[in-house]
């Protein structure tokens, strides 16, 4: 009997659009029966969302002042203390989920399978390494729970419509004091997240400043899409870290993704691969990007830019 | 706090471009540059920065390999760890086994501080610092990009998707790095030198009392679906009509 915990990723009030593709992912699995469990201090709205998807039979709530926050030292044991029959226990390749799930997996003594792609069958799955370069299918022992991370980029968000059963959970469990939250530092926007954005706009090195690099942003206004970069765009400052795109910064499968100056190292392309259609648009004829790129134009982006913008408004 | 530990894995150098075997075993890697992973090199800089501002007293480096992995730990000998272990295995081991290689380490040198990247290059597991953070009862704090020691606490800065989040955490803990951390420093001939006679201690996994579990097996390894090279437009007017063309503006 597969019995699935997908652990929702919330921001407190507002379910994480990863929480709705791990349930895509788990309803890949024949015959499962799918819970979610949301950990917060105020679980309820949260809750609410979790029971619209698709698919779900139950979503729990263990509401603690101690989850107001997520912070793994806290989150984990409550997850080890509800596993119990569950065959399968879930989460997204977020950071939120890339930093709680290997250590549920070690609360339970197994090891995790990291960023499924595509479900062979209950304990067989496909996930990539080696930035993309290869795709491993791999085999969970079978008799111990599957803990596991899903890549996101690789599922759509499951539909909502459902009423599933909402109930709340006690996991008792004693939680350390040792780590503690200090604060969130984050470069608020209105502008479509880039996880789940349809379309997105990203710079790389060649804007120069950060000043420059507002050409991105106006052009994804324009666009209504959302903002990433390359990693040497927000290592040299032009923009924050949560815009990094590629093997170690967001994975994203947008339908559009337009890569402006960026050269496009396999570290980046691995996070745009699944991407509908790629634009790149470079000076450098031989940048690596045009080997990806559906569409590609070659030229100054300082002169191609204002060109596009006008065009596009 | 006396010492901190490093983990430095052998992996295949980030500028090579891995190949699929055609038997479809795994990756070639015959021939293959091998470097330490580049978030552990990250790692063994900060360790090393924290104990040159004298908040720690010795950096040990430590790998889990074959006997090759000796050459990553001269490596980091000659970035400047004091000394070094090498826990060998014959083949390759899993994360949860690697975690509590380094648990039963850091118990048994009293460390202040595991730091680990964040990833490996080559699994992109990103696992084994949570795990031993669990099976420690310790407090883990991932993705760094900023840490300060602070007496018996560590405030440290981590990178997640919503921006900069400020954890502060009790010693001892496990931090795994994240790219911004530090820009590691090179190594200078005279210090490679100097690395061949610092020790490097060698002891089978055995000797540490672990035997690996059940792992998550391996079936096949396949080249990823390539993405076909499309048109080359001259002007906006045309990129903006295959765009209209696609629907997508």
């Amino acid at each position: 009997m597969t019995k699935v915990l997908i652990i929702a990723e919330h921001d407190g009030s507002a379910l994480n659009p990863s929480t709705a593709k791990c349930v895509s992912c788990a309803a890949a699995i024949d015959g499962a029966e799918i819970d979610i469990a949301v950990l917060a201090a105020d679980t309820t709205g949260i809750a609410a969302e979790a029971a619209e998807l698709e698919a779900v039979s139950r979503v729990l709530t263990i509401e603690r002042a101690e989850n107001e926050k997520p912070i793994t030292a806290k989150l984990a044991p409550q997850i080890a203390a509800i596993a119990g029959d569950y065959s399968h226990i879930m989460g997204p390749s977020t950071t939120f989920g890339k930093d709680l799930m290997p250590h549920v997996a070690a609360l339970l003594g197994v090891n995790q399978v990291s960023d499924i792609m595509t479900v062979e069958n209950s304990h067989t799955f496909k996930r990539p390494v080696y930035a993309g370069n290869a795709i491993v299918t791999v085999e969970a022992p079978a008799g111990s729970t599957v803990v596991a991370t899903v890549r996101v980029a690789s599922w759509q968000a499951a539909n909502g419509g459902n009423s599933a059963t909402i109930a709340p959970l006690d996991a008792a469990a004693e939680l350390p004091m040792h780590t503690r939250y200090v604060s969130l530092e984050s470069a608020a926007s209105d502008r479509p997240d880039l996880q789940t954005a349809a379309k997105v706009v990203a710079g790389g090195r060649a804007l120069g400043s950060e000043e420059q690099f507002g050409l991105i942003y106006q052009l994804a206004d324009a666009l209504g899409a959302g903002v990433g970069a390359s990693r040497a765009a927000v290592d040299a400052g032009y923009c924050p870290n949560e815009l990094q795109v590629g093997q170690t910064g967001k994975i994203i499968a947008p339908d559009l993704y337009i890569a402006i100056g960026i050269s496009g190292a396999i570290q980046h392309v691995t996070g745009i691969k699944d991407a509908g259609t790629i634009v790149a648009i470079n000076k450098d004829e031989e940048a690596p990007i045009f080997e990806v790129a559906d569409i590609g134009m070659v030229g100054d982006l300082f002169q191609i830019l204002p060109e596009l913008i006008d065009a596009v408004n | 706090m006396d010492k901190i530990i490093v983990g430095l894995k052998r992996v295949v150098d980030y500028n090579v471009r891995v190949q699929v075997k055609s038997d479809g075993s795994g990756v070639e890697t015959d021939g293959v540059k091998m470097s330490i992973n580049p978030f552990d090199e990250i790692a063994l800089e900060e360790a090393l920065r924290i104990k040159e501002s004298g908040a720690a007293t010795e950096v040990v480096a430590v790998s889990i390999g074959t006997s090759e992995s000796q050459q990553q730990l001269r490596t980091g000998l000659a970035m400047g760890a004091d000394r070094a272990i090498l826990v060998t295995v014959d083949g390759d081991i899993d994360p949860l086994s690697i975690a509590r290689v380094f648990k039963a380490l850091a118990e048994k040198e009293s460390a202040g501080l595991v730091m680990l990247g964040k990833q490996a290059i080559d699994g992109d597991n990103s696992q084994v610092a949570q795990m031993l953070a669990a099976l420690w009862g310790r407090p883990q704090a991932t993705f760094a990009s900023g840490v300060t020691i602070e007496g018996d606490s560590a405030r440290v800065v981590r990178e997640v998707d919503a921006g900069l989040e400020t954890v502060e955490v009790d010693l001892p803990a496990v931090l795994s790095v994240d790219l911004r951390l530090n820009e590691p420093r090179y190594v200078k001939l005279p210090d490679i030198m100097k690395a061949k006679k610092k020790p490097l201690d060698e002891m089978p996994l055995a000797d540490l009392g672990i035997e690996p579990g059940p792992v998550i097996k391996e079936l096949q390894y396949a080249a990823p679906e390539g993405r076909q090279r499309g048109v080359t437009v001259d002007d906006v007017a045309s990129l903006v009509a295959a765009l209209k063309d696609k629907g997508l503006v």
